[in-house]
């Protein structure tokens, strides 16, 4: 027993049950995250049963077993301990008022799952669950039984098809020609306040303006022609209390049958949800359709950090390291470096909205957009203010990294460049950088992981619910610093904490915490790949 | 035990007349202090011009110290103070008008560990060039050949100039690094223990390049290895603790020392 001991090989087995432990632990967070997640994708069946009095029509979205005496509260009485109920998903949440329901499973009778039962994706209300009974143009029935649901498809394509048209008029025609009008109000507003009264200004103004106002006017007649179109069709369908409702096919998204699906049906229906939900805009609140601006926000802003930073961190570093005498100075600089990386992120957000946000972002309205005042431009969190408060939150790891790639270059390779009569900077600029790059590529890697990851300065800062439009877009200049964004980060909080409809935005959390994790590691995996490259290219620290 | 057999080394040597020779580099009373220690101690000498001129002494007697004097190498040391001169025809080196740059352009150094940029062969050549802003392919071509010739390094390498230069074997390394010290034509070539990490053979093949190089260069050298000095150089200079003891022509150096320190120490009495 002692030798054992002695043999340190239960230190051998301490130190591998640790690596074990924490290998457990993240994957099964990741596995935890990406099977609520992305089942909730998945086409389940539905169900139709009676239930007491009642008929039922749901999806079993969630199933526990409690104690009864934790029912008994609720006047019911059971004969075992413990009972098992499930969450019934019915929604139809305009018929009914709510669209999740906690059941008893052993009081459910006649379960039955019907291959023509109907599942509708709407825009609005959530799901909708019932029989199809009969499509109609303008009011009149066209198509009934059986026949009615080829029909449904064929003419919800359409319907589909002009709301794309629809979507693409709103969005690039007549929101490029909003712009072009705030450009005119703002040119007048200039003209105003610089006491210019040339009428032949203004006048060159008001041509402009009605000359987009008419084509406006063009659009907006193209509008109500294709809106007039969409709202032709529309269907009726009976809903589990026998009810029948009536829904226009422009409010439908998809319409389907899980229960008469075959598995490559599911299959392919699971990948066009999976793609709409990385594509697509949010909807419901942001329980429902996809978080693509989120997803855009997130990356966008951790690349403009990291263009922010990188030059920041190094060109910092290259001077503690490089060029300032060392001494008590330097080495309180570093020490406040290292404790600047320890500060909580919700410091960062409260110095980057008072500092970015209301002196720097006000004082640049005031000087450069004078004529939008007193809307704010910059003087309002967005995107730059984010990107930058995030830097200033990362610059010192960038700092530390880099320092250390440059304290491990050999002394022999810069004298080695100094003795054939390159000055320092050469020195610095042809040999050192770039066999530090590397190490500035690690701090990069650092910087992001924590970046991505981080919400709470981002509130205060830039990150909103549901911004209207992206930070890049096809209106010029493009890059539009001073918009709002979405993050995934952010998304997760709203949908799990702050949704209306808590059931149905549980599963998108974990498909965006899932999503978060990807992105992360993606972007880390492109600055591994860099950086590997880099350290490919200048392997001299290894074998030197 | 005796007296190296300088005969056997020093075949076919004839003893060089110091008053001949042309000067390059004057040393005039030079001190160097690192902090509050004394390095170098009045030092005083000529290098004489297109010989090789050999520094030997037991460790940390301030040879390599004293080389690195001649390009300004000690400035980068923050602790480093000299007084005195060192004349490069006729300028002293330590001016504050002196450009460092230009002047390590004319004194080039050959460290004791081979230290190529991680860099291909070629480029670690055209280094010293393009710092120059030479940029012209059929320059840089036609140096390049030159000075792996000139560091016999050609025949090896040809066929890989974009290989990278880490992959090259110590001894390819040090040859390598000299040719990259040649490229840009110096006056003087410093070599700081230029063999001591590499094997016999890699060792001779230096020695032999020395002694190539000899005609276009004014070569200093310092090394720990008294056979090396005899064999190489024309001059050897003897220095013990900071101090230059005896300086002179290498035969009669080390046959016949006039100093006793001198003799104790090639005959192996101390080191």
């Amino acid at each position: 027993m002692k030798n054992w001991w002695k043999s340190g090989d239960p230190w051998i087995w301490l130190t591998a049950a640790s690596v074990t432990l924490s290998i457990l632990a993240v994957v099964g967070l990741l596995f935890l995250i990406a099977v609520n997640g992305l089942g909730h994708f998945w086409p389940k069946p539905v169900l139709e049963a009676d239930y007491e009095s009642s008929h039922l029509i749901g999806e079993i979205y969630d199933q526990e077993t409690v104690a009864a005496s934790q029912l008994a509260a609720s006047g019911l009485t059971f004969d075992s301990d413990r009972v098992t109920r499930y969450l019934l998903k019915t929604g139809n949440r305009d018929l009914f008022g709510s669209d999740f329901h906690w059941l008893i499973a052993d009081q459910f009778k006649n379960k039955q799952y019907p291959k023509d039962l109907m599942v509708i994706e709407r825009r609005e209300w959530g799901n909708f669950y019932g029989y199809l009974v009969a499509v109609k143009e303008n009011g009149k029935v066209i198509s009934e039984g059986k026949a009615a649901w080829n029909e449904l498809q064929k003419r919800l394509k359409r319907t589909l098809k002009i709301y794309g048209w629809i979507r693409e008029i709103e969005k690039s025609k007549i929101g490029s020609i909003n712009a072009s009008l705030e450009d005119l109000r703002l040119d007048k507003r200039r003209l105003e306040l610089d006491h210019d009264n040339d009428p032949k200004k203004l006048a060159a103004i008001e041509t402009q303006k009605a000359a987009l106002l008419a084509r406006s006017e063009k659009f907006n007649k193209k509008l109500r022609q294709l809106y007039f179109a969409m709202n032709r069709d529309s269907l009726t369908a009976k809903v589990m209390d026998g009810r029948v409702a009536d829904i226009p096919l422009a409010k439908i998204v998809h319409a389907y049958r899980p229960n008469a699906m075959s598995l490559m049906d599911k299959i392919q229906f699971y990948g066009m949800k999976i793609w709409e939900f990385l594509s697509d805009d949010p909807r419901e609140a942001n329980t429902e359709g996809g978080i693509f601006p989120a997803i855009f926000g997130t990356v966008i802003m951790v690349i403009l950090m990291s263009i922010i930073v990188t030059p920041i961190g190094v060109i910092a570093a290259i001077y503690l390291h490089e060029y300032a005498k060392q001494g008590w100075l330097t080495r309180t600089i570093r020490i406040a470096v290292n404790n600047l990386a320890g500060v909580p992120s919700i410091v960062y957000g409260v110095f980057g909205l008072g500092f970015f946000v209301y002196f720097v972002g006000s004082n640049i309205d005031e000087w450069f957009f004078s004529t939008a005042l007193p809307a704010p431009t910059f003087g309002t969190p967005g995107i730059l203010w984010a990107s930058l408060t995030l830097a200033l939150l990362t610059v010192p790891v960038v700092i530390v990294s880099t320092e250390e790639g440059l304290s491990r270059i050999p002394r022999s390779i810069r004298e080695g460049s100094l003795a054939l009569g390159a000055t320092k900077a050469e020195t610095l600029w042809r040999t050192v950088l770039p066999m530090a790059s590397p190490a500035m590529m690690t701090g990069l890697i650092l910087a992001i992981s924590r970046a991505a990851g981080e919400v709470a300065p981002l509130m205060l800062v830039g990150v909103v619910k549901l911004a209207p439009s992206l930070a890049i877009d096809a209106q010029a200049p493009f890059l539009h610093l001073d918009r709002q964004f979405m993050h995934l980060g952010f998304h997760i909080y709203d949908v799990g904490f702050q949704s209306p409809n808590v059931e149905a935005g549980r599963p998108l959390v974990y498909a965006t915490a899932f999503l978060l994790v990807a992105v992360i590691i993606i972007l880390n995996l492109a600055a591994i790949w860099i950086r590997n490259n880099l350290r490919e290219k200048y392997k001299a620290l290894e074998t030197a | 035990m005796s007296k190296i057999d300088i005969s056997s080394i020093h075949r076919g040597k004839k003893t060089n007349n110091f008053e001949n020779e042309t000067i390059t580099l004057k040393v005039e009373d030079l001190n160097l202090f690192y902090g509050e220690k004394q390095a170098l101690n009045h030092i005083n000498m000529q290098i004489p011009q297109r010989r090789v001129t050999a520094y030997i002494g037991p460790s940390g007697c301030g040879k390599s110290t004293l080389l690195r004097c001649f390009n300004r190498m000690n400035d980068l040391v923050d602790s480093a103070r000299i007084e005195g001169k060192i004349l490069l025809d006729n300028n002293n080196i330590y001016d504050d008008d002196i450009n460092v740059a230009d002047l390590r352009r004319r004194v080039g150094m050959v460290f004791q560990k081979p230290n190529p940029f991680p860099k291909s062969i070629y480029e670690n050549v055209a280094y010293g060039l393009r710092l120059q802003g030479i940029n012209s392919r059929r320059i840089l071509d036609e140096v390049v050949e030159k000075s792996l010739k000139g560091a016999a390094l050609w025949n090896e390498v040809k066929d890989r100039l974009n290989d990278n230069a880490l992959g090259l074997s110590g001894g390819q390394q040090q040859r390598l690094v000299i040719a990259r010290a040649i490229a840009i034509e110096p006056e003087v070539l410093l070599l700081d223990e230029p063999a001591s990490a590499l094997d016999p053979i890699s060792t001779l093949k230096i020695e032999e390049l020395i002694n190539d190089l000899k005609s276009d260069y004014t070569i200093i050298i310092v090394t720990h290895n008294m056979q090396q000095a005899a064999r190489v150089s024309d001059y050897t200079a003897f220095m013990y603790l900071g101090e230059l003891i005896e300086f002179g022509d290498t035969s009669t150096l080390f046959t016949n020392p006039s100093k006793k320190q001198t003799e104790d120490y090639i005959t192996g009495r101390y080191g």
